[in-house]
């Protein structure tokens, strides 16, 4: 097997906030109701977080669960152990009507970290950044410039983004541009 | 700038947002339905000046249609609620009604 890289190889971009690709992330989409008790069981010993309310994200020591739709979960895993915890979630679900399916290779991550970050994400996407408006925790899907991105706010001040693997070297851009030195906008 | 707020999710999402998905509660004429119906169907829209009913979809978000009430003139949101719906529900035609109280669209009022 060849060994697996990740869209942009760990490239990184320092301005008024640090712009990082985050390598290789499991990621599993999972649909189905989220209220159903087997649903919630399954993905719990999957992550180990706990299933999360709307717009928000619950992270674990190795894993996390972010609330995508109503219907909808985007699974964190490590990205050696997709397949199994794959086969886990499957197993917990037999019988039930849901869908799960590993798209760690069809997506890119990036950090967004330091004083700037919020400005940075509030010049590309169209969501109030301010301190209280988006707390630690919370997730949110919205649009980065042209294209569609997810993103949450760790309890470090670090911005997760997760968007489409064919769009990743123009988010890198998008967040490289919007983190110039000397770009700030001066509003958060 | 139109702000609706996504009743699925809850997000105050911008038009950039959203996806316009015209006309709302169309009922659809189709196979076997007489040539009138189905021209109707097809072709005739309301455009209303004030109170209109519209389909929206939360493409960059939750990906969930839904309905929404507002007025074309002044850009103002009465409210915006399920698209598993054939007709307003009451609350959005008593928000309505409180601003606008002679409204009518089609045959809601």
């Amino acid at each position: 097997m060849s060994d697996p890289v990740s869209a942009l190889n760990g490239a990184a971009f320092s301005g008024m906030a640090s712009v990082t690709e985050g390598g290789l992330a499991g990621m599993i989409t999972l649909r189905g109701d989220l209220s159903s008790a087997k649903l919630k069981d399954a993905v719990k010993s999957a992550t180990g977080a706990a299933m999360p309310v709307s717009g928000k994200v619950e992270l674990s020591e190795d894993g996390g669960l972010c609330w995508m739709s109503p219907d909808e979960l985007l699974v964190l895993v490590r990205y050696e152990e997709v397949e199994a915890k794959l086969a886990e979630i499957n197993a917990g679900l037999k019988g039930e009507h849901a869908l799960a399916a590993n798209v760690s290779d069809a997506r890119a991550v990036f950090r967004v970290s330091g004083e700037g970050a919020r400005e940075v994400l509030a010049k590309l996407c169209p969501v109030d950044m301010s301190v209280d408006a988006f707390v630690p925790g919370q997730f949110r899907r919205t649009r980065m410039a042209q294209v569609a991105a997810a993103f949450w706010l760790d309890h470090d001040e670090t911005f997760h983004i997760v968007c489409f693997r064919s769009v990743a070297d123009y988010v890198f851009t998008l967040l490289s541009t919007a983190a110039q030195p000397q770009s700030e906008v001066g509003v958060y | 700038m139109l702000i609706l707020e996504c009743p699925y999710c809850g997000v105050k999402a911008e038009e950039t947002e959203l996806h316009a998905g015209g006309e709302a509660h169309l009922k659809r004429f189709g196979p076997g339905s007489s040539d009138d119906d189905f021209h109707d169907y097809l072709f005739m829209r309301e455009n209303p000046k004030g109170v209109h009913f519209e389909r929206w979809r939360h493409i960059n978000g939750c990906g969930k249609w839904f309905h929404a009430a507002r007025c074309t003139m002044t850009l103002e949101v009465f409210g915006t609620y399920s698209a598993q719906t054939y007709e307003p529900p009451q609350d959005i035609r008593d928000a309505i009604s409180a601003k606008r109280p002679d409204w009518s669209w089609r045959e809601f009022k």
